[in-house]
């Protein structure tokens, strides 16, 4: 394998674990209003600062995956990260304004005892949740799909190009797996009425995305060349995705939280295995004329460069992993309802 | 409008608003890990509390350096997609390294420090400050060595219509590295030292715990002191530097139109810009050439010169920067520095002789201090970045070649507005959160409620679970 592909491939790693990790957390996020409603502001207060507590040692560990996913695809293919980048300049502004708002409102809403102050962090929270599953999810299927690339490597579609049928099937699908993710990561991690909440809005999700997912998966035989890529029978990592997300509708009943946030994690990441496996070998497909699609040879780095990053990529990953992995074991148990207990 | 313009505009309001967060961070994760060691240490109950009051504090700037540190991340693809085919083979590692490397350090200890009060050893707790502290710094390191590739190429080879990466230990060891990482690491600890003395004069100034107010202050002196006199000199380090590698940006610093051997230092000068002359100048004989080279004589090389030569080498065009920007960045640049030197000294005298209280109008002076530091940042990176015009890399490629193609002016006003809107309501929130953590002092109640800094309130789950 040449270091090409290798990078191609560490790449989709990287997103893989980035949609698998900040998956749960956006869909935590996304969920907030809808898992706290009631009169009382002290109970709602009270149940958002626990929902907001189960994500609150990993959330901004998960973004980095996002940050160093484009950090990689500066470093291996530098035109595919300036055609990406500024092809997509709307989508990926809007999801930078969603990302930082997000990101104070963690910090900043229970600084401060104002329910309108916190009303409003609270939404940032959740549009900023939703709104990059959203973008993400749409920028993606117009990778799978194709979009205007001229001779020059740029993307000269403009904004409403983005803007299609296929496109919004997959922000919606990214919308209601991440929700569902989230739904069961909080039934993980609560108790008592929100846990059952959380069950009860996951079996509703479950059924509505398992809908979406397989009408996304076959709208991707019509709009991408997944058939001359993969065939008619596209092999078995698609197929394991659907039997999982199958699987995890049986655990969520069974309120096998575990074992189906295990299935959902496996739906995430063959899905992206899926569309990485469209792509290949190509990074960016125009539509304008299959010459003009960026490849993992004509995007890429210097082989001396590749080489380099390979030396530190395998050098630094499987230590970040590891005291990653080890967070999420320091905070594995449940988060309980004692208000003087919750930091966020 | 011009979009090259534009997308300049937005470069600089996004990174400039981005480094008011960044030497907070990086001063203020060392001192905050200080103080925890001297905690776990000693068993000082104070110096907990010390950890969580400036700990609050600090994360709430942390919360706004990490979010505004993602849009840097994306727009040199965003905005400047021509500058990114053209360096990606060099600049893409140094900052996928700072994420692998550094970001997610500092983001996951992060997390583990500010949940793990009751689930770590005190040890393993001050551990978790430490490597954030470290990740912080480490990640100034990357980004230095990215920006120091703009001001002074090194270890490339121009091959495939664009710059390709031949020695990665070259780029590392830029000398321009080991020049301004120190100036800038530096600078972040001088802020913290400046933000946690003024506060601490805030506190001391109404008479609240003034046990521990004082101690903070003592350990701020202390590395004020320290940090101000090696920026200093590192500050020192860099401008004999810049007299070589771009003796353009020193030029403009000091006004210095015409090459003079010896070089006379600028105090002030009101010039001509049409005429490329002063109009008015006061200036101290052979002080430029002694700073230059540490002797007292020396040609330093005038604009015009420079000019004339840029011209006979890269061919027509004005390689002059806004010679008035980048002169008065200087100057409050440097203008902030020796002030903080001099209130560095006084700092130590209030700390030895213990005279606090005696001395109510320094104690003012220390509050509005804070905002020196940001100051001589900020101009710092102006006097950096302005001063390499025309260049976005030095002597290889000119800023307008480097911007997007494709994104349209009206696109880019559109996100500018954006971010200056959201940003400029950010401030405030952070503003006024800033002044009701730092206000509120270690005792009062909005500290002890459940929000936030009760013993338990840094834990994720309680202690008695």
């Amino acid at each position: 394998m040449d270091l090409n592909t290798l990078w191609f491939i560490l790449i989709a790693v990287l997103y893989i674990g980035f949609f698998i990790l900040e998956g749960f957390d956006f869909g935590v996020g996304m969920l907030l209003p809808f898992l706290s409603r009631g009169r009382d502001y002290t109970a709602v207060d009270h149940k958002r600062r626990i929902i907001i507590n189960t994500i609150g040692p990993f959330w901004d560990g998960n973004e980095v995956w996002l940050l160093t996913a484009g950090g990689a695809t500066f470093a291996a293919f530098p035109d595919w990260y300036a055609t990406l980048f500024s092809g997509f300049y709307l989508p990926l502004f809007l999801l930078l304004l969603a990302l930082i708002l997000r990101g104070v409102a963690f910090e900043f809403r229970s600084k401060h005892d104002n329910p309108t102050w916190r009303k409003v962090w609270d939404w940032c929270i959740a549009i900023g949740s939703f709104l990059p599953a959203l973008l993400l999810g749409v920028a993606f299927a117009n990778l799978a799909k194709g979009v205007p690339i001229d001779e020059n490597m740029n993307y000269v579609g403009g904004f409403f190009n983005l803007i299609n049928l296929y496109a919004l099937l997959g922000g919606v699908a990214a919308v209601l797996t991440f929700a569902l993710h989230g739904a069961i990561f909080l039934s993980l991690k609560t108790t008592g009425d929100l846990m059952k909440n959380a069950r009860r809005i996951a079996t509703r999700l479950w059924i509505l995305d398992s809908i979406v997912l397989l009408a996304f998966l076959a709208a991707t035989y019509v709009y991408t060349d997944i058939l001359t890529k993969l065939g008619i029978t596209p092999g078995p990592i698609p197929i394991v995705g659907a039997a999982a997300l199958l699987v995890a509708g049986y655990f969520i009943r069974k309120e096998r939280d575990g074992w189906a946030f295990l299935m959902t994690v496996a739906t995430i990441a063959t899905a992206i295995i899926t569309l990485f496996m469209i792509l290949f070998p190509r990074v960016m497909i125009s539509s304008i004329d299959p010459a003009y699609s960026l490849t993992i040879y004509n995007a890429s780095s210097s082989p001396y460069t590749l080489k380099v990053m390979t030396i530190v990529a395998l050098t630094i990953t499987p230590i970040v992993l590891l005291y990653q992995g080890w967070t999420y074991w320091v905070f594995r148990r449940r988060v309980e309802g004692k208000p003087e207990t919750l930091t966020y | 409008m011009d979009p090259v313009i534009l997308a300049r505009l937005q470069f600089a309001i996004t990174t400039i608003y981005h480094f008011f967060f960044v030497p907070l961070t990086l001063g203020l994760s060392v001192l905050v890990a200080i103080m925890e060691t001297i905690y776990v240490r000693t068993g000082k109950e104070m110096y907990k509390e010390m950890t969580k009051f400036w700990g609050k504090l600090f994360l709430i700037n942390f919360a706004m350096g990490v979010v505004t540190g993602i849009v840097q991340e994306f727009q040199f693809g965003m905005n400047w997609s021509e500058y990114s085919r053209f360096v990606g083979d060099i600049f893409g590692a140094p900052l996928a390294i700072e994420a692998l490397l550094a970001f997610f350090l500092e983001s996951t200890f992060l997390g583990i420090w500010i949940f793990g009060w009751d689930r770590l050893s005190k040890g393993m707790h001050a551990t978790a400050i430490w490597l954030v502290a470290i990740g912080s710094n480490i990640s100034a390191l990357w980004i230095l060595i990215a920006n120091s590739f703009m001001q002074q190429p090194v270890g490339y080879a121009i091959q495939n219509g664009r710059a390709e990466m031949q020695d990665f230990l070259a780029l590392i060891f830029n000398p321009n590295v080991w020049v301004q990482f120190p100036h800038t690491v530096l600078a972040g600890s001088t802020t913290a030292a400046f933000f946690v003395m003024g506060i601490s004069a805030y506190h001391l100034l109404r008479k609240k715990n003034p046990d521990f107010f004082q101690r903070s202050f003592q350990v701020a002196a202390i590395i004020g002191m320290i940090s101000i006199v090696f920026v200093i000199l590192g500050g020192h380090g860099q401008a004999q530097h810049m007299v070589k590698i771009q003796p353009m940006k020193m030029a403009s610093a000091e006004a210095l139109w015409e090459t003079e051997d010896p070089a006379s230092l600028s105090l002030i000068t009101i010039g001509d810009l049409s005429q490329r002359r002063d109009v008015f100048s006061i200036r101290i004989p052979r002080l430029l050439s002694l700073l230059s080279y540490n002797k007292l004589s020396g040609a330093v090389q005038g604009i015009n010169n420079i000019q004339a030569e840029y011209q006979a080498q890269y061919g027509p065009g004005n390689y002059i920067p806004p010679v008035a920007v980048v002169y008065w960045s200087f100057r409050i640049m440097v203008g902030a520095g020796f002030l903080m030197l001099g209130l560095a000294f006084y700092a130590l005298f209030l700390v030895r002789g213990q005279v606090y209280q005696q001395r109510p109008l320094v104690l003012k002076i220390f509050l509005w201090a804070i905002a020196l530091p940001y100051l001589a940042n900020t101009f710092g990176w102006i006097l950096t970045e302005i001063g390499r015009y025309p260049w976005v890399v030095f002597g290889l490629m000119k800023i307008e070649a480097g911007v997007s193609s494709t994104v349209s002016a009206g696109m880019v006003l559109f996100s500018l507005l954006g971010f200056t809107l959201i940003y400029g309501a950010l401030m405030v929130v952070d503003v006024f959160l800033l002044v009701k953590y730092a206000q509120a002092g270690v005792s009062s109640p909005s500290l002890d409620n459940q929000d936030s800094s009760s013993d338990e309130s840094l834990s994720f789950i309680g202690a008695q679970d």
